[in-house]
Order: C-alpha cells, then structure tokens, then sequence
C-alpha cells in the first residue's frame, strides 16, 4: 500500500484491497469492517478514513420508538417497499448489551428473515456496547461502511426507547417515530424529547383500543404547533394488524409514500443541507473525542494515574477542573502524545 | 488492544418449531458475555449462511430436533465454504443420535451437544474453539 496522496480536495487515494471490496458492495469485507470498527481494532480507522470519500449519497431513515412498538416488523415492510422501487437496501439493527455480562441478544433479524437472500439487501445488528443514547457506540461507523457499498436507502433502527435516547436524529435524514396506543394521556405527546423528533408519525397496532384517540390527540397536538405554510407538519400513518396482509401492505406502502415526500421536502427546503451540517457537526466531535480525550484516558487508566488523582479529589485535596486543566496542558501544548 | 467480542449466531434451520432449547442457549450465550444473534425457526440452510456473512460471527450454532440434521447441518457448513466463509464455525444440537456424530464431524460439523450438556460446557466449548485474535 502507498502512502496517502490528495487530490487537492483532500481525497485519499490510497484504497487498499479491503475498502475496494467494500466500495464493489462486498458483505464479507464491509461486515468484518463493522465488526473491526465495533472492536476497536487500529487498522479499522484507517479504513474508514479511505471510505469516508465514498459516503454521503445514500438516503438515511431513522425508525424508532419503544420496546415492542413494531419497528423491527416496519422495518421488514419498508425493506420490501424500497426493493419494489429497485432500491438497494442497508439496514443496522441495534439491541441493548447488558450492562451485567456485556453480552447481548440481538433479535431483531426475525422479523426480517424473508430477506435475508436477497442481495440487494444488507441487514447487520450492532448491539449498543454502553451507549445510551438509543444507538451503538460504532451506529455511525457502519452507517458509513454501508454508504461506500453504495446503498441507496439505509434504515437504521434504534433501540427501543424511552422519552429521551435521540442520537438518531444526528445520523438520519428522516425520522420515523412510532407509537402504539394505551401508552398514556395526551399530556406524554406534548412532552418534550423523542415526540419532536418525528419527521413522520405511526401509529402502529392501529386495531387496537385507543388508536384514534391517540391519532387525534396527536393531530391536535401537531396543527397546535407554530408552523409556516412552507413548513414539513409530521404526517400520521394509522397501521393496523399485521394478520390482515392486504391492509397492512396498503399501509406500509403509504408509509414509505410519506417517507419518500419527506425526502423531497428536505431537498426543495433546503433543510437536507443543514442536517447533514448538523451531522457533521458531530461527526469531527466524536472525531476529536477519539482521538483526544480517549487516548489520554486510555493512558491514565494504564498508568494508574486515574486512579490516584481520583483518590485526591474524593479526599477534597484537589478539585477535578483543575486536574483536568493541568491534564490539558501537559497533552495539548507540550505537543506531546498521549 | 481491547479484547475481541465473541458473536455468536443461534438458528433453528427446518421445519422444526420447538426453540426453547435455542431460546435459552441464546440466553445464556448473552450472559457469558456473548453478542448472540437469535434468528428463530423455519430457516433455510441458505438463509442460515446469509445471516451469519451478514452478521460476521464467529459460530453458527444449529438446532434441529426433528431428524433432518443429517441433510441440514452440512448443508449450512457447504453454504459457508461456497462463499469463502469456512472461517465461522459450526456446531450442532438438539435430538442426535449418536450413530449420526461421525457422519456429521465429517461434513465440518465441529461439535456436537445434545441433551445432557451443561451450558458451561458448551461455552467453553466456544471460547476455546473459535478465533478471537485475527
């Protein structure tokens, strides 16, 4: 392999054998760099950092919601959907790890074992590895493998989550929330956190008791939000019983329909821009988190130095901002690596 | 250099839909500190070989109580070598007999457990066997 040379818009050239593959569409190679990526391993960045000028072109759906609202089940549907359309597509998975174990039960895969033959189709479960915010720790890594495959759709479904666990909304373009009736009063649609993060609402389990009780309080909320005319109000899809075949299609495919204009709306608005900013915004974060913070925890963890000052500050000798600051300097200005 | 997580795949290929076995090896792998991917019942061989490219594991694990072990397990260890996956291991259980063990170790079958073995030993069992360096 050679060493990098830019093109002058800072392209790397240096694609070794494995990121070839990748960018061919390989599944071996791409799902033994997630796994790389998930585990740390050093050559794995390298790798993405070749990839990374072979991203940004595929369509990103978030779907998420809580434990056992379907989403796994929508996810399927909306597999079938976009391959009607010819559309290839990635999908990520992610289900807890234990925070006892570390281990994890990735289940989400049975929902969508009709497609697992079907080329056109990726599916990975990442497990969260002590991320709390409803995603893996590696979620936008292998968003990015899958992106150079040359996916053209990339569903992402969350962890089954709570009122607050939102990374999605820095990876995905649209955002599908669902929700299931009997979850509580209207008050809870007009709480903050994951109820403003829908770019499209379902209300999934739509046969049973509540549901348009729920899809009333929740129009009522969204036409109660300040809004333009110009402005994307979230559209609601009712989806009933998934034993009713003909229904369900009907209704998936209004989903993806709702979807798709979503998509359109944010490149006509000029908001498609400004999510990926937001997107890149946090990925030289979590870049610089890395490749800063992390490499200087790693080595005050193995020095054993962590764990002396923290003696220092429970005995109130010292106080944490000061030893984080002289930390700083001893790294950052003495050029000094970590 | 952090430690390789083990993943492990548990499927039931066939038209056999008693999982409880598999449910609870799942269970168990995840609380050995394993990332399990449970793909259920009524799989094809080929679904089988799929999923687990897909979902790079180390080891798929099969289930099969209904007597077609005899087609299904190799099928699933030729799946894997067509597609240049010989690396992910597999291993089988469920109602065996045991005349049928060698037949199967033949076919790349690597191990065998059926009732009577403790879980301890069939984790052990994967942490020994399986590439956790490369």
């Amino acid at each position: 392999m050679s060493g990098p040379e830019t093109d002058g818009r800072g392209k790397h050239h240096d694609m070794t054998e494995t990121t070839q593959k990748i960018c061919a569409g390989d599944v071996r190679s791409a799902s033994r760099l997630i796994r790389d990526l998930e585990d740390k391993r050093p050559e794995a960045r390298r790798r993405l950092r070749q990839l990374f000028f072979h991203t940004g072109r595929s369509f990103i759906i978030g779907i998420t919601g809580s434990p056992g609202a379907g989403k796994s089940t929508l996810t399927d549907a909306l597999i079938s959907e976009l391959r009607k359309q010819q559309k290839t597509v990635g999908v990520l998975a992610v289900d807890p790890s234990s925070p006892f174990s570390g281990g994890a039960l990735l289940g989400d895969r049975v929902r969508m074992l009709r497609h697992a033959e079907d080329t056109g189709v990726f599916i990975r479960s990442l497990a969260t590895r002590g991320a709390l915010g409803g995603l893996a720790r590696a979620a936008g890594d292998a968003i990015h493998v899958m992106e150079a495959m040359g996916k053209d759709v990339i569903l992402v479904e969350t962890v089954g989550i709570g009122q607050q666990e939102l990374d999605i909304i820095h990876h995905a373009h649209s955002i599908i929330v669902v929700l299931v009736p009997g979850m509580g009063d209207e008050i809870q649609t007009m709480k903050a956190g994951v109820m403003e993060i829908a770019d499209v609402f379902v209300i999934n389990k739509a046969d049973r008791p509540g549901a348009k009780q729920l899809r009333t309080e929740l129009a009522s909320l969204l036409n109660a939000s300040p809004h333009g005319p110009q402005d994307w109000i979230p559209p609601i899809v009712s989806i009933g019983n998934l034993y009713e075949p003909e229904n369900f299609a009907k209704k998936t495919a209004e989903l993806m329909d709702a979807v798709a204009k979503h998509h359109a709306h944010l490149i006509t608005s000029g908001q498609l821009g400004e999510r990926t900013e937001r997107k890149a915004v946090m990925e030289i974060t979590d870049a610089l988190r890395a490749c800063i913070l992390e490499p200087v925890l790693e080595r005050l963890i193995a020095d054993g130095e962590l764990t002396k000052i923290a003696k220092r500050i429970q005995r109130r000798e010292t106080d944490p901002f000061t030893e984080a600051e002289t930390i700083a300097r001893r790294f950052l200005k003495t050029g000094e690596t970590p | 250099m952090p430690e390789r997580k083990i993943r492990v795949m548990v499927a039931k290929p066939g038209l056999d839909g008693h999982d409880r076995g598999a449910r609870i090896l799942a269970r168990c792998f995840r609380d050995a500190g394993f990332e399990v991917i449970y793909t259920g019942c009524h799989q094809t061989p080929e679904q089988v070989a799929a999923a687990a490219i897909q979902e790079d594991v180390d080891l798929v694990g099969l289930s099969c109580l209904s007597g077609a072990h005899r087609v299904l397990f190799p099928r699933v260890v030729e799946l894997l070598r067509e597609k240049n996956a010989s690396d992910i291991a597999v291993i089988g259980g469920g109602i065996i007999p045991e005349q049928d063990f060698q037949m199967l170790y033949d076919a790349g079958i690597q191990a065998i457990f059926t009732p009577g073995a403790s879980l301890d030993s069939i984790v052990e069992w994967i942490r020994t066997h399986v590439r956790t360096g490369n």
